[in-house]
């Protein structure tokens, strides 16, 4: 069990206290809500994932120890909580661990299925991708 | 000739479907209309029974699909009061406009102007944008109103002696509002310019004349229109295709072929290069067959009585607001939700059961005009009732609560 294993058990604990769709649906906004804004100049033009209906954007840090740290942001609420719950599970791994990782499936698990949907309107998809790219790419240096 | 609502969704299989254990409330038919069993069945027919390639073979099925694809080009013209010589398949409206584009472009100078609006779709923006960047033409932009329709005496004023094409929506997909394509067509005219129509969205809603509006070129899709996607159509003046260049080279588009020269076919066929959408043709034609049989005054009327009802039930709403509210605009409602982005509003929408579409509406322009990122939009059809008008104003009111 890798540390994002555990993150997503403890993930699932919570969520299992949540209700029906609504109650998981105001969580995630909630979980929005308290995401720490990125700045403007965070907010760039190469940060910019590619989406359509709502503008994501994911700011990646190396870590010394060679895990590697995200932060991410959206103008719209519920992605923003959807970014937080990422952000919980590949925030400060190992690229390998990250890579390891199916992210739709912890999706599934959470009942938020289909938040990941390969649609272009939703940047999400596209920031899985993303991350698990500049992982590649910490492996490979 | 009456409409009977519930008769006409049971014409719609997918209809039935439930979404997140919810009935759907399809709300997104501005972006693609379901299909009615008449279509279905003509291109599951054609597939059964009768398919070959057209115009080529000289067998059994190869004259029957021609007689199908063939029939349905004079199925499309009759609709819209053309000559079937005068219809141009394509395999979308999007091409359709293409296809102008590059024909119109390759004559146009340096410093030419052709005139857009600012409720444009990107279908009837970014084509001309390729003359901008290749030719060196000059676009100029008809502004939009507050409440949503074009500026007339602001587009009499960019029509001038270097004005070559006027390509406008007939109806906006994002504010509803219908223009009257007749004016338009007469003073782009009187200014020496040809005049293209973006008729996607027009053509659901109301029966179009080509003739009677005098458009040079009118292009829309089918899958808008009940009919398949893959399928599009640019009806334009026979002597207005004669004047164009081919399009695309391959099959079907030629009169002769040597190894020094060629010469082409005449229009529609020279701009069909290659096997055109055999089956996709069918079904549009199967599909304007099925809208032209049924009441389509009182369609617009009860898609009308839809959105009014919905606008009434949100009268209220002060957490609401409305882009669009020209006078006889179509049932198309475009809106924001104070606190909430419309992807948010689209996606707790859709586990209510209620399918809307969120975001730019690929029209940037008027996005920006109207000074939103993006925006939400429900479009009613034929086939929705007031019921789901309700199950839409229930869902979107519970929506606001998430975020309030």
């Amino acid at each position: 069990m890798s540390d994002i294993d555990d993150a997503l058990t403890e993930l699932r604990d919570e969520f299992d206290l949540l209700g029906d769709w609504e109650e998981r649906y105001r969580y995630v906004i909630e979980l929005g809500r308290d995401l720490a804004p990125l700045t403007d100049a965070e907010r760039s033009d190469a940060n910019k994932v590619r989406g359509c209906a709502s503008q994501v954007w994911l700011v990646t840090e190396p870590q010394e120890d060679g895990t590697l740290r995200f932060r991410g942001d959206s103008d719209a609420h519920i992605v923003s909580g959807l970014i937080a719950l990422l952000l919980r599970l590949y925030s400060g791994r190992a690229p390998a661990d990250i890579l390891a990782f199916d992210a739709k499936a912890a999706f599934d698990q959470l009942g938020l299925a289909g938040a990941l949907s390969s649609q272009r309107s939703n940047g999400l998809a596209s920031m899985v991708q993303r991350i698990r790219r500049d992982a590649e790419a910490a492996l490979a240096a | 000739m009456a409409f009977d609502v519930q008769a006409v969704r049971a014409e719609f299989p997918i209809l039935l479907r439930h979404v997140h254990g919810k009935p759907l409330v399809y709300l997104d038919s501005a972006a693609s209309a379901q299909k009615p069993r008449a279509v279905i069945e003509a291109m599951t027919r054609a597939m059964e029974h009768s398919y070959a390639n057209v115009h080529r073979g000289l067998h059994t099925l190869a004259n029957e699909t021609t007689d199908a694809y063939e029939g349905a080009r004079s199925k499309i013209a009759g609709f819209i009061g053309a000559d079937p010589h005068e219809i141009v398949f394509t395999k979308g409206g999007t091409e359709a406009v293409n296809l102008v584009a590059s024909g119109i472009g390759a004559s146009l100078q340096p410093g030419d102007e052709i005139v857009l609006s600012e409720m444009e779709h990107h279908a009837n923006i970014v084509p001309w944008h390729f003359l901008r960047e290749r030719k060196g033409v000059v676009l100029k932009w008809v502004p939009v109103t507050d409440d949503g329709r074009l500026d007339l005496e602001a587009y009499q004023d960019l029509l001038g002696p270097k004005t070559r094409l006027v390509a406008l929506s007939h109806m906006s997909n994002v504010l509803g509002t219908i223009n009257d394509a007749k004016a338009l067509a007469r003073m782009a005219h009187e200014a020496g310019a040809l005049v293209l129509f973006d008729g996607c969205q027009a053509i659901v809603h109301k029966p179009v004349d080509v003739k009677d509006i005098d458009a040079d070129f009118y292009v829309f899709s089918g899958h808008k229109l009940y009919g398949p996607t893959g399928i599009g159509i640019l009806y334009g003046k026979a002597e207005r295709l004669a004047a164009l260049p081919p399009y695309q080279g391959g099959g079907e588009m030629i009169a002769t072929v040597t190894r020094d020269e060629i010469t082409y076919a005449d229009p529609p066929h020279r701009f069909e290069a290659g096997t055109p959408p055999i089956l996709e043709a069918i079904g549009l034609g199967a599909a304007v067959d099925w809208l032209a049989a049924q009441d389509r005054e009182a369609i617009a009327a009860h898609e009308h009585r839809l959105y009014a009802r919905v606008r009434d039930r949100l009268a209220g709403a002060n957490w609401l607001k409305v882009i669009g509210e020209a006078p006889g605009k179509g049932a198309i409602l475009s809106f924001t939700v104070d606190g909430a982005h419309a992807h948010d509003v689209a996606q707790i929408l859709d586990r209510y059961g209620v399918a809307v579409r969120a975001g730019t509406h690929c029209a940037e322009p008027l996005m920006r005009r109207f000074g939103v990122s993006s925006s939400a939009r429900a479009s009613f059809a034929l086939y929705n009732t007031e019921d789901e008008a309700d199950a839409f104003v229930d869902a979107l009111t519970k929506t606001q609560a998430f975020f309030a």
